[in-house]
């Protein structure tokens, strides 16, 4: 069967895929994008976190068939060349260290901003909660929010 | 910007060899800053080279070592390091992965050794590099080398100023005689422009465009993917299996057995499904049936495993220190105080699942490892293939987390297993589930402390027996004889005065795997110490901070008590120093709401002193975490904003630990299995971690555990202060922290 949808802006159609194989083996494994990251498996850490509509969505477990028609953005979508808003905030706040979850907590963070351009701390932990960061980036993370979003951080 | 490549040996060598093609400094960095780094460049090379710095004539500096970066930050510190004394931006310097060389042992990046182990080697190989191009400036313009500087990446001269760039000085460099390392001229730190200064770390950029590519990424073409299907049960083995469903599912190759291969990398075989994708193996492992052999490990529990430590504890341990004689002093006393700690196993959880990619063919070998231990990995594969090790060329790749895990060798072995089967590259993949069943954890502990305070308040006898499962009695070739002394670490020092202090350990058994975790049996043996002392204070009516204050007595040095020939002693006025440092930024001794309390720990490992407060809220059973204050003392700072961010690191890491779930066993199998039942600190629940930094000249020392042990006793101590009022102050002393415990 062929599934056919926009990802990051082109149009793709696969034949030959399993149509329960998640969106996450898709990416990886058929089209070798790996900057979507597989941690767990189970919708639990967020590392897979992509856009699907707009809508901030765990690839982990969103079967291939599901997303028939629709436009889908990975990180390697965001920008050509690290210039979205969001990830010039990671830059200068240095957010990352072994930078493994970084994609998904950009996917995550690009959308709340979508929906609350002025997230308060409460927002942020609402919305990135899904997203582990087992090195522990959180206080760089919440900063380079709230400076994407162009206001002053509420904690130091 | 830094890249990992790797270099092929023959290729590096002809070139070097070609002459004129590069100037080459080499030099040899020791795995561990545990050795004394001046001593190291003293004695000769027992080691061939293992670092290079090289300057090409297109003016590219390239520094060429295997150190693993797995996010604390050495690819962007060890470049600085070396641009300081080379004169140059240190974005300009590119990080190569060294080729791994049989005939070294020591390639490896872990005990937080890079950057103090890097410092001299790489300043002198800098400075060498340096006096060498300055030299051929010099007689090129026929000056005396006095008149000429490097800055900048150039060697300039009088005035007007002339000037080479170093690219166009190094075929004339290259010819020079390598200066004698003892005696080329560092750099004054007055002059330092780069060390010291926060720095945008390197890779910042490609990690938040998803552009590294850690091991799992990797993709080699005709690259096939396998799971493996292993024993849940310690040591347990295949006794037969099924293919016929698992090889009906689309995609699947191959499903084939592969055998344990025994104590060095710790395998116990299993059985592996090959297929055109990840997906497709992981489905298929689902399908595949396999009987297993369990064997003896069966019968292990946690539960029969606390049996074992409270036995254990009622008897004499093996002494490992005895000074005076405190059993005489404790039996005396009417008001001695008496805790027991425990401690449960804890898993590393990279957020990288382990992965290794082989591809095996007749006359050589390929791989790609996100590996802290390349020359381990060489090996191994090597064994598996039946190659030579020179035949085996490992890129280390980089790593989502590494935390020990990877040092290990397990992973790697069953993927050269499963490609020299196969044939073609295979990446095998582990799951959520298989990393957490398949770990080498943290040993669980059970510690019995006593200890007197006398009428002046001074500490009047120290006793601590552990008993554990440790980690020497797992990888020992004796199997199970251990004395334990390594699983108290620089616990067994106890920097607070005693005229009688006693160290017992008793082994006790356990088919856990067990291995090096994020400070390894520091994490441990701080929150033991620094609990009971906070005990102590709390019976003697002392203040927390100025009870250990008063303890540790006068600024000296203690020798580490187990330490080997070149640890540095615990100097006593550098752990005050941090103490009282965390203690004024927290505002220590300022009052506090009811149900609102601080704690605090200080601790030296890793040759680096930190200290920690932590400020907390207990109400109606709900502890809060307002905010942690840390101190680190970790001698001179190479990059202020890369240390505060290992700091943060190393804390929430200590807190998941402190506040999470336990790994336990029943059955001879690890009961946790994904982020569902071993979870994990999240935003919502990440107190602000505030950093200080000791501004200090003594040599840099390492950063990237060291604050992992203060956080759980300050976490705890301030809980105990925090219900200073209620019916029941709340002392902790078994982790993690569970809900029942702040009723």
């Amino acid at each position: 069967m062929a599934i056919t949808f926009i990802l990051n802006g082109k149009s793709q159609t696969l034949t030959d895929v399993s149509p329960d194989m998640p969106l996450l083996w898709v990416l990886r494994d058929v089209l070798n994008m790996t900057g979507t990251k597989f941690g767990c498996g189970m919708a639990l850490c967020g590392a897979c976190t992509v856009h699907i509509n707009g809508e901030a969505t765990r690839s982990c477990i969103t079967p291939i068939s599901s997303v028939s028609g629709k436009k889908i953005t990975t990180i390697e979508g965001l920008s050509a060349d690290g210039t979205h808003p969001v990830q010039v905030a990671w830059i200068a706040e240095d957010v990352p260290q072994c930078g493994y979850c970084q994609s998904g907590q950009i996917m995550s963070a690009v959308a709340l901003l979508a929906k609350k351009p002025k997230p308060t701390d409460a927002d942020i932990d609402d919305f990135m909660s899904g997203n582990i960061c087992r090195c522990g980036t959180y206080q760089r993370i919440r900063k380079a929010i709230h400076r994407a979003a162009g206001s002053p951080a509420e904690k130091a | 910007m830094a890249t990992l490549l790797s270099v092929d040996r023959r290729t590096f060598l002809k070139t070097s060899a070609a002459g004129g093609a590069a100037l080459l400094v080499g030099f040899h960095l020791p795995a561990r800053a545990s050795s004394d780094p001046a001593q190291e460049q003293e004695k000769p090379p027992l080691n061939p080279l293992n670092a290079w710095v090289k300057i090409t004539p297109d003016n590219h500096v390239t520094l060429i070592l295997a150190k693993s970066e797995m996010g604390q930050g050495i690819m962007t510190a060890l470049p600085m390091i070396l641009a300081e004394e080379l004169c140059l931006d240190w974005k300009q310097v590119t990080i190569e992965q060294a080729p791994t060389n049989p005939k070294i042992y020591d390639h490896g990046t872990g005990g937080s050794g890079s950057v103090g182990g890097s410092w001299l080697p790489l300043r002198q190989a800098g400075a060498a590099a340096r006096e060498m191009l300055i030299a051929a400036a010099a007689k090129k313009w026929e000056v005396g080398t006095d008149t000429c500087k490097a800055q900048n990446g150039y060697v300039v001269h009088g005035h007007p100023e002339r000037s080479y760039t170093y690219g166009e000085l190094v075929a004339d460099a290259a010819l020079l005689p390598i200066p004698n390392f003892k005696e080329v001229p560092l750099k004054n730190s007055r002059d330092f422009t780069i060390l010291g200064h926060d720095t945008h770390r390197v890779d910042a950029a490609s990690k938040a465009t998803g552009t590294v590519i850690y091991g799992i990424d990797t993709r080699q073409a005709g690259l096939l993917y396998a799971v493996i299907a292993r024993c849940p049960v310690f040591y347990g083995k295949v006794a037969s299996f099924d293919a016929t469903k698992a090889k009906a599912v689309p995609g699947v190759r191959d499903v084939f057995q592969i055998e344990t291969s025994g104590r060095g990398a710790s395998t116990n075989g299993g059985v592996a499904v090959l297929a055109d994708n990840s997906w497709a193996a992981i489905q298929g492992r689902k399908a595949l049936e396999v009987k297993w052999d369990e064997g003896a490990a069966a019968t292990e529990s946690s539960e029969e495993l606390r049996k074992q430590f409270v036995a254990n504890a009622a008897k004499l341990g093996g002494v490992i220190r005895n000074e005076g004689d405190a059993d005489s002093a404790l039996a005396a006393a009417p008001n001695k105080v008496e805790a027991v700690y425990e401690l449960p196993f804890a898993a590393h959880v990279c957020m990288e699942p382990m992965n290794c990619t082989v591809h095996i063919q007749a006359d050589r070998a390929e791989a790609w490892v996100p590996t802290q231990a390349p020359q381990w990995a060489q090996g191994v594969i090597a064994e598996a293939a039946k190659l030579p090790p020179e035949k085996v060329i490992v890129h280390t790749t980089q790593m989502g987390g590494g935390f020990g895990r990877r040092y290990q060798a397990d992973f790697v072995m069953e993927a050269a297993q499963v490609a020299k089967i196969a044939g073609k590259p295979v990446m095998v993949l582990w799951t959520r589930e298989d990393d957490m069943h398949h770990d080498f954890y943290r040993p669980a502990s059970y510690h019995k402390c006593q200890g007197l305070v006398d009428a002046a308040g001074n500490l009047a006898a120290w006793k601590h027996f552990q008993t554990s499962t440790s980690i020497a009695a797992k990888w020992s070739p004796k199997s199970e004889e251990d004395n334990g002394q390594g699983e108290f670490g620089t616990g067994a020092t106890v920097p607070y005065k005693s005229p009688h202090i006693r160290i017992e350990y008793t082994l006790a058994h356990s088919s856990a795997p067990r291995a090096w975790w994020r400070s390894v049996e520091h994490s441990s043996s701080g929150f033991v110490v620094e609990s009971f002392v906070d005990e102590l204070a709390a019976a003697a009516g002392e203040d927390p901070l100025k009870f250990r204050v008063k303890l540790i007595g006068e600024s000296r040095n203690i020798p580490q008590f187990g330490g080997g020939p070149g640890a540095p002693p615990l100097d006593t006025g550098r752990l005050k120093g941090v103490l009282q440092l965390a203690a004024e930024k927290a505002g220590w001794g300022k009052p506090l709401p009811d149900s609102e309390g601080r704690g605090i720990a200080g601790f030296f490992s890793f040759d680096t002193y930190t200290a920690t407060v932590a400020e907390v809220s207990v109400r109606q059973g709900k502890l809060k975490i307002k905010r942690l204050v840390c101190a680190v003392d970790c001698g001179r700072v190479v990059n202020p904003n890369g240390v505060r961010a290992q700091v943060e690191s190393a804390a929430i890491y200590a807190l998941t630990a402190t506040l999470k779930d336990a790994i336990t066993i029943e059955r001879g199998r690890i009961v946790q299995s994904n982020f569902n039942d071993y979870r994990m600190m999240r935003m919502n629940e990440a107190p602000p971690i505030e950093v200080h930094l000791v501004a200090s000249e003594e040599k840099p020392t390492g950063i990237g555990e060291p604050t992992v042990p203060v956080i759980a006793p300050s976490l705890c101590n301030a809980i105990y202060n925090a219900t200073r009022s209620s019916k029941k102050q709340i002392r902790i002393r078994r982790l993690p922290i569970r809900p029942e415990d702040l009723a």
